[in-house]
């Protein structure tokens, strides 16, 4: 018993900090070129240019930004209870990023022999371990919201509060679809089942199967992320700044970060779930494995992850420029009397096919 | 509900009650966002300004420049016509008798020995263009001065005043040019 | 000790100084907080003990949805020192009571389990062998053997939907 420590894999260890740094750091960066591309959407949208200035395109933009808030001065209100103050935005970042952990990125590598899977942790029970996290990402905005001690902040903290428990009920549902359809809640089996799908995987995405499902899913991943037109815990024109009101320098930094890293998640988890993960649509991996090598599978399939994400973050940013802030009983009224019931008659119609087809 | 049409272009409100697919909402938001991805690839008509200057017209009212003639006198003669037109009362002067070694520096007899348009108060209208009778004030097409202070944007007499055909032709021959265009119209 | 053991003493020893914090801190606010952190630990050994699903549920359950509500409320009532009712002496002489009957109950049921059960002698955790926390075998446990509590529990759940209803419609 006392050797356990010593017999532990090291390399496996070694492989998954590895890992886990790369995708932490690939986040951060994905995040900082997320708010350029927030920026440049809006711009393009609303006829402008956008930020131009730092770099050739403005592409350093996002570092200017960050170098702002890293030399504004950090103010912790004296009302505020310092720790907690704190601790709201440590938390929003923490669970922003701990989703990461259960996302198949890619094919398994192959490194001196070894299997290198690209995903931190295969458990099986991941998409329920990322309503886990998803469920405790309120604490954040709540727990800054209320130390703030700030009449808008509190209340924009708690209009996020019941904002994100409204919607993960539907998003929950519209899931247990998927899970019915792919028997499991493991991530892998979940991309696998997809991928063996016709037309080397296309033909297999749960999109086209459970079309209803994504559209509910989707919906309740924007009102998740507090973006427009679910954006009421900071609707400005109400409550000045919504949670973060009192928050400067790099504390407000991780508020809007951790914001940026969940529209991220959200979109690699809709991307892996709906539209068939890493899978490279028209060609199947196995044969184009044996004819360019597994490495070079697994950074195609990581790209393919990554096109996917990126298309669902810019369709984000093309609502959130496109469709006005819903008001708080209309936001209510579709999380509570539509999405719901549209889920749950989604959820009992996929059964009885499946029960259908299976007898 | 007979009321006066002033345009052809009003549009009468449509306040029939919502239609099953209007109703879904969703139809509706798909036709916002195809408004909004036309509006993605459209022509930019964005200026950089800084690198890229729009083009104004001649008639353009920018900051004052004060005329010299050919030999590079200056032909303000402190009349104040300009401030008693200007209705912002942002010019001021003060005059002084030319003496006789200084007919190589001024057109008329009595000169301005002080000259200052407070860019704070002016409104850019050209009235001092107008009341002069000595061509002695124009408004060139300079615009968005900027300052630390707000004395910075009381302009003297050294700061408006069009560059010496003399000593500087070429800048001399620019800012005419500009006059002239503007003497056509 | 292994990796798990040192895990087990650690969530433990979290485990009981945030259930005591709950009780301690002046603050509602900051015994909430206290109490997720409780939920958390708990969680921790439900993954321990292997019942992977189990420590998930609790998560999204108790500390996503029942905490925010309950930090929910205590946020709005805007508790302090100032406003805090005088308590009856009766009431806090039945709360002893009631909390050290609980209290010998379960020092009983760990005492007597260290002597007479010979099954649960010494043995802090199941150090992930137990394999009846994962999920498949929950669910055919749910779904064969305990069907009928089951069914009856969804039938409680439904009935304070329907009562939450009414409650709410006589407004």
């Amino acid at each position: 018993m006392n050797i356990y420590l010593l017999a532990i894999d090291w390399w496996f260890i070694i492989e998954k900090l590895v890992l886990i740094a790369l995708i932490v750091t690939l986040c951060l960066i994905i995040a900082m070129y997320e708010t350029y591309g927030e920026r440049k959407v809006a711009a393009f949208i609303q006829d402008r240019i956008g930020p131009n200035r730092a770099g050739p395109f403005g592409i350093l933009q996002p570092l200017a930004d960050g170098g702002k808030l890293f030399f504004k001065e950090e103010i912790i209100p004296l009302t505020s209870s310092k720790y907690l103050f704190v601790l709201g935005p440590t938390l929003a970042m923490i669970t922003a990023l701990l989703t990461s952990a259960v996302i198949p990125w890619g094919t398994s590598l192959e490194i001196g022999g070894r299997n290198v899977a690209l995903q931190v942790a295969d458990i099986n029970i991941g998409v329920l371990y990322i309503f886990a996290v998803v469920s405790i990402g309120v604490y954040g905005i709540m727990i800054g919201a209320w130390s703030s001690n700030n009449k808008f902040s509190l209340l924009s903290g708690l209009r996020a509060a019941s904002q994100m428990i409204s919607y993960e009920l539907a998003m929950g549902l519209a899931l247990i679809a998927i899970l019915m359809m792919s028997g499991s809640l493991q991530m892998s089996v979940i991309v696998n089942k997809q991928m063996s799908g016709a037309l080397g995987g296309f033909g297999g995405w749960n999109i086209w199967y459970q079309p209803l499902g994504f559209l509910v899913f989707f919906t309740c991943a924007l009102a998740e992320c507090n973006r427009t037109p679910f954006d009421l815990p900071e609707a400005e024109s109400e409550l000045n700044f919504g949670y973060h009101q009192e928050y400067s320098s790099m504390k407000l930094g991780f508020y809007l970060f951790a914001e940026y890293i969940n529209m991220f998640m959200s979109c690699i988890l809709m991307a892996t779930l709906f539209l068939g993960g890493y899978d490279i649509p028209f060609v199947n991996e196995t044969t184009l494995a044996a004819h360019i090598g597994q490495n070079w599978v697994a950074l195609l399939s990581f790209l393919s992850l990554l096109a996917k994400a990126f298309f669902l973050v810019f369709v984000f940013m093309w609502i959130r420029w496109t469709v006005p802030r819903f008001r708080f009983d209309q936001l209510m009224h579709l999380g509570w009397k539509k999405l719901i019931p549209l889920a749950l008659a989604n959820m009992v119609i996929t059964a009885a096919l499946i029960l259908w087809m299976n007898s | 509900m007979n009321q006066i049409q002033y345009t052809n272009r009003a549009k009468a409100v449509d306040r029939r009650p919502l239609n099953f697919i209007e109703r879904l909402y969703l139809w509706n938001i798909f036709i916002g966002m195809f408004i909004t991805i036309k509006h993605f690839f459209k022509k930019k008509p964005t200026v950089q300004y800084p690198e890229q200057v729009r083009e104004v017209g001649t008639a353009y009212r920018g900051l004052h420049i004060l005329n010299r003639d050919e030999e590079g006198r200056e032909r303000c003669t402190a009349c104040g016509l300009c401030a008693v037109a200007c209705p912002a009362e942002a010019i001021s002067m003060e005059a002084a008798e030319r003496l006789d070694d200084e007919e190589h520096l001024y057109r008329e007899e009595k000169y301005a020995a002080k000259y200052e348009i407070n860019m704070l108060r002016c409104i850019f209208c050209g009235l001092c263009e107008d009341a002069c009778p000595k061509d002695a004030i124009y408004l060139s097409h300079t615009f968005t001065p900027t300052n630390y202070h707000r004395k910075g944007l009381i302009y003297k007499k050294e700061d408006m005043l069009i560059p010496n055909p003399k000593t500087q032709p070429e800048e001399y021959a620019k800012a005419k040019g500009l006059i002239d265009d503007k003497k056509k119209k | 000790m292994n990796l798990v053991h040192i895990l087990f003493w650690f969530l433990s020893a979290l485990t009981l100084f945030s259930a005591l914090m709950v009780i301690l801190s002046k603050n509602p606010v900051h015994s909430v907080l206290w109490l997720i952190l409780v939920f958390f630990a708990i969680s921790g050994h439900y993954v321990l003990l292997n019942a992977q699903f189990l420590a998930i549920v609790n998560l999204i359950v108790y500390a996503g949805a029942i905490m925010v509500l309950f930090l929910f409320v205590i946020m709005l009532l805007n508790l302090n020192k100032e406003t805090e009712p005088k308590k009856n002496v009766w009431m806090k002489l039945a709360g002893t009571i009631a909390g050290g009957c609980f209290l010998i109950s379960v020092t009983n049921v760990i005492y007597n389990a260290q002597t007479s059960s010979a099954e649960l002698v010494n043995k802090t955790t199941l150090m992930g062998k137990g394999s009846i926390g994962l999920i498949e075998n929950l669910g055919k446990t749910l779904f064969t053997d305990y069907v009928i509590p089951f069914e009856i529990s969804s039938v409680l759940f439904l009935s304070a939907m329907v009562g939450a209803v009414i409650i709410g419609k006589k407004k």
